[in-house]
């Protein structure tokens, strides 16, 4: 499943896609944040019989990660994400 | 204390109903669904994975009381009482606060299975449009959930967004879907679905001379554009159902549909339903697999 966490409004659509199927729970992902946008938990919220943990965006950032996200995505010169690049398979993408 | 107030134009019509053919008696599993939502909680009670009994209320001021008031009046025609029922799923924006609930999933995984069970297994996207969010959701034939967003940022748009309109134009909730098509011209959608600016540009409509059923027009279509650009974001494939009270308004879903090009399926179900059927259903499933209950 694609999971996209995030909001669209007049400036424009700010959404963190994290591939269930691929997502293993690992984690690194959420160590390389600098923004503390990403946790680990034990179950999909999405997905009752899914088991095994899962990466999401955590609840209170959902309507912030333009923000949030800001630090690693400067406007010039933009680096890989940390986030991206911390996945081994390859779960995350931004939209924008 | 309404009563110098006047009539309130937006009040929805609650509802409960209770399947007549069905004996909850024979019944192996009896689960309930509550999904409670911003502005309407529903309890619906399934025998065997058939609807057999529900309640559709507004939400009060607390989760808690509004998920019991909605059980309750769900219960209130039938001879069933709640402690018979094995399984309750909590769902929706104040799913944690429902004290009955033996387990919580999200309202976007009960939505897909929700619109299953509504309107078939052919349906691929589903839209729902709560009272503060909008949903746009894709599923399998299953009802599983294969690509989702949800847009909760703010209320324009949504469900919310149409009673405070409703109200400021003194149209009855019910009507206004019939009412935006009763123009010679469809106007064009007003510029912003923000509840307060669309206010204060439906004011300024009103006094440039525009008829009501014009200003509803442009507010109905600027909603259906707004909507339509989340459903584009996941992707829209066939065949496709809209479900939470904003499938009751013609004025949008017709819209949409020209927009989308793609007729939206039909249920003899109540929209707002879908939730908490999709509750009902995980709750069955998982009484099945023998899950034990879980707090």
């Amino acid at each position: 499943m694609l999971a996209s966490y995030g909001y669209s409004d007049g400036s424009g659509a700010y959404f963190i896609t994290v591939d269930t199927d691929k997502c293993d729970g690992c984690g690194e992902c959420v160590g390389v944040c600098p923004g503390q946008v990403l946790e680990v938990i034990d179950e999909d919220p999405n997905d009752p019989f899914r088991d095994g943990p899962i990466v999401v965006v955590r609840k209170h950032k959902h309507n912030k990660i333009k923000d949030d996200c800001g630090r690693c995505k400067p406007a010039s010169c933009r680096p890989p994400l940390p986030c991206v690049e911390a996945c081994p398979n390859r779960a995350i993408a931004h939209s924008w | 204390m309404s009563d110098d107030k006047g009539p309130e134009f937006w009040r929805w019509t609650e509802s409960n109903w209770v399947n007549p053919d069905i004996r909850w008696q024979e019944a192996q599993f009896l689960t309930g669904g509550i999904d409670v939502g911003s502005v309407s909680s529903q309890a619906v009670i399934m025998a065997d994975g058939v609807l057999y009994a529900y309640g559709n209320r507004r939400t009060g001021s607390d989760s808690q009381t509004s998920a019991q008031d909605a059980l309750n009046f769900a219960l209130e025609k039938t001879d069933l009482i709640q402690e018979e029922v094995h399984y309750f799923i909590g769902t929706g924006y104040g799913r944690v606060n429902v004290p009955m609930a033996d387990r919580t999933v999200t309202e976007i995984a009960c939505h897909a299975k929700g619109a299953n069970f509504m309107y078939g297994p052919a349906v691929r996207t589903v839209l729902d449009v709560g009272g503060q969010d909008i949903k746009a959701i894709r599923c399998d034939d299953t009802g599983k959930v294969t690509n989702f967003l949800m847009n909760d940022k703010c209320a324009a748009g949504t469900g919310r967004g149409m009673e405070v309109f409703s109200d400021l134009l003194g149209v009855p909730i019910g009507d206004v879907g019939a009412r935006s098509f009763e123009v010679d011209k469809e106007p064009p959608p007003v510029s912003s679905t923000c509840v307060v600016y669309a206010k204060s540009e439906a004011t300024d409509l009103l006094r440039k001379g525009w008829a009501v059923n014009e200003v509803l027009a442009a507010y109905c279509a600027a909603m259906a554009e707004r909507i339509y650009s989340l459903l584009e974001r996941v992707g829209i494939e066939r065949e496709f159902a809209v479900t939470g009270g904003i499938a009751k308004n013609i004025g949008v879903t017709r819209r949409l549909r020209k927009l989308m090009g793609i007729e939206p399926l039909k249920t003899t179900y109540d929209t707002q339903l879908a939730g908490a059927i999709g509750a009902a259903l995980f709750g069955l499933a998982l009484c099945r697999k023998g899950k034990s209950r879980k707090t």
